[in-house]
């Protein structure tokens, strides 16, 4: 999906709107959100998720190639929390898995290598 | 900013009424949603996309009694900032000595 499908979302389903209006509408719901991001404010939006701008101390990191050591600065990084109901919304059949594994898990033991310890 | 901050911000910015904000408003993220159900990625130009990640069951732990759980497998949705966004959220430095919150749980 793009922008371009959420405008036509908005054309038809919202309506009395001609599709420029509808375009720029979705513009500014996306531009609001970025300049309330851009000043450290995180958004939270009931159903969807939260937005949440985190400050990340200086660290360490590492070239993965050669193995040298590189500072990495401090920053502002951008993460999105899906809330409990787009998480419920993308997993359907969450309760009857559960069961199911659960019933699973007490026909006996792993099967897959439980060596252990060693 | 909550939902109807968003709402009353798009009302005042595309002067329309907050009523009419908030359909549009709502319709952006039930889109989303929508997409996300059918596993579809959305993509946004200059903000950031979202992607539908599969992951298999695996046996987690109740954290507080240390009994193996078994996890049924899962779909969960995925944000990865636009370069445009990331850059706009970075701009001003992180000052020195306060960056201290990260890392724990915020809800």
């Amino acid at each position: 999906m793009t922008k371009a499908e959420i405008i036509d979302a908005i054309y038809e389903k919202v309506g009395g709107f001609s599709k420029k209006e509808a375009a720029e509408l979705v513009e500014a719901v996306f531009d609001t959100m970025k300049e309330n991001l851009a000043e450290g404010d995180k958004i939270k939006i009931s159903g969807f998720g939260n937005f949440v701008v985190r400050e990340k101390k200086e660290r360490t990191g590492r070239n993965p190639q050669t193995g040298a050591p590189i500072p990495i600065s401090a920053r502002r990084v951008l993460t999105f929390k899906p809330s409990q109901v787009l998480k419920n919304a993308l997993n359907p059949h969450k309760e009857r898995l559960k069961r199911e594994a659960m019933a699973a898990d007490g026909e006996g033991g792993d099967p897959s290598g439980s060596a252990g310890e060693g | 900013m909550t939902k109807s901050e968003l709402i009353d911000a798009v009302a005042q910015r595309s002067r329309i009424t907050k009523s009419r904000a908030e359909q549009v408003v709502n319709c952006v993220f039930d889109s989303m949603t929508q997409a996300l159900e059918k596993g579809e990625g959305i993509e946004i130009r200059g903000f950031g996309s979202f992607t539908v990640r599969h992951y298999k069951a695996y046996n987690g732990r109740n954290p507080r009694t240390g009994k193996p759980v078994p996890v049924p497998e899962k779909r969960l949705p995925f944000f990865k900032v636009g370069k445009e966004l990331k850059e706009l959220v970075n701009q001003t430095p992180v000052p020195t000595g306060t960056e201290g919150e990260d890392g724990g749980a915020t809800d």
